[in-house]
């Protein structure tokens, strides 16, 4: 290495090194600290939706918590907020639906049920949302076959993960807002709260957005 | 030879250096003695939140410009169930400052929401019907001012002669609030701020 090449090296290390995006506390709580895997930033997004806003939902009927099943349909008649995240035991993910814990009254309000699926089987998301202090909403598995529900969605990553993602469905089952979040970012409240009131406002209650 | 071996050795020293600099940034809470991060916090909207600050209306202020001798921090998230279940504690952390005339006034009490927008903060402070005011941090700018903690976090900061020093800085919930009070004010008079918690 002569010493111009150095030079351009040590300037690219040091840019490099001062601007690199620091790794973001997203998974700050301290209730999982030592306790989740810790991962690098992955690829933002990594799959292809097999949706549409104004689709019919597909339909799924997969294992809870309870050791029974829960399906889409059954929750005819009330707004749907899906909220697929990618793995359980994860840094972003062990710090998102424990702050949907506490909204319970929020989706009520919206005449709103929160349903949350990984492609975790059921004894590790059983151990995971113990962890948070239970959950007040269905956790559901989409373990086996592998992933099934999230790839009719079109969002199963190439890594067998789900994408962090938020369908939001109305009372017919209609698909009526979509957000395939960057994986290594929490999507904000401000994304479902204002969907929810757009669909529950007496104006815009027939239209998809 | 000889030159180039040197200079690739500087330039291998150098980025390990570099490297070794951010890692250490993340995690490094202000020490007890340092000065808190001079971060511009937006002044509340409410005015009894003003008033408790002793703040006047404006775009933003400083900790050290809180009318106050000692301020605790909480370091916080709508997305913390810890922080939820200690909730309860600080809210009676804060009935016994201001029901005790010698602490009224003279302890305060902020929460920074780490990560949260404007919206998950104020889902946090109605659910848990916080009086005290709890700033949004939604960008992290002021979390990682404060090392990236992760939450909740208490630091205990005198306020005197313009300036803002911590004298206490720890991770956890303190479940008593009575004990704490008590190690939060017989720290903030001592005079020997180099003494860790």
């Amino acid at each position: 290495m002569n010493v111009s090449k150095s030079l351009i090296f040590l300037c690219a290390v040091f840019v490099f090194g001062v601007f690199m995006p620091a790794e973001e506390a997203f998974g700050l709580s301290n209730t999982f600290q030592g306790k989740v895997f810790e991962q690098k930033d992955q690829k933002p997004r990594d799959s292809v939706l097999k949706v549409a806003v104004g689709d019919q939902a597909p339909d799924f009927e997969l294992p809870n918590l309870s050791g029974t099943t829960t399906s889409l349909s059954e929750f005819r008649g009330k707004n749907v907020v899906i909220s697929f995240v990618p793995a359980a035991w994860t840094p972003v993910c062990s710090d998102q639906w424990p702050g949907y814990n506490i909204l319970e009254d929020l989706f009520v309000e919206f005449n709103a049920v929160l349903v949350g699926i990984t492609v975790d089987n059921i004894p590790s998301l059983y151990a995971w949302t113990r962890e948070m202090g239970g959950l007040w909403f269905p956790v559901l598995s989409d373990f086996w076959p592998h992933g099934e529900t999230a790839d009719r969605y079109g969002v199963l990553r190439s890594d067998g993960t789900a994408e962090r993602a938020i369908f939001i469905i109305d009372g017919e089952g209609i698909i009526r807002y979509i957000d395939v979040h960057d994986i290594n970012r929490r999507p904000p409240l401000e994304t479902i709260v204002d969907q929810l009131k757009r669909m529950t406002s007496p104006d815009n209650a027939g239209r998809n957005d | 030879m000889k030159r180039m071996r040197t200079s690739t050795v500087a330039v291998f020293l150098f980025a390990l250096l570099v490297f070794y600099s951010r890692a250490g940034a993340l995690d490094a809470a202000p020490p007890v003695g340092s000065q808190f991060p001079d971060v511009a916090i937006t002044v509340p909207d409410s005015k009894e939140h003003r008033n408790y600050l002793g703040l006047k209306r404006g775009d933003s202020f400083k900790l050290f410009q809180v009318a106050t001798d000692t301020v605790i921090v909480e370091v916080l998230s709508m997305y913390c169930p810890f922080c939820q279940a200690e909730a309860p504690a600080v809210n009676t952390l804060y009935s016994m400052i201001e029901g005790d005339p010698e602490l009224r006034g003279k302890v305060k009490i902020i929460g920074i929401a780490a990560g949260n927008t404007k919206l998950e903060r104020d889902m946090f402070v109605d659910k848990f019907d916080i009086p005290f005011p709890v700033f949004a941090d939604g960008d992290f700018l002021f979390h990682k001012a404060l090392g990236e903690v992760r939450t909740p976090y208490f630091f205990g900061v005198r306020i005197a002669d313009g300036a803002a020093t911590v004298f206490y800085s720890n991770l956890g919930a303190f479940d008593d609030p009575a004990s704490f009070l008590s190690l939060i004010l017989e720290r903030s008079r001592s005079k020997n701020t180099e003494v860790s918690p």
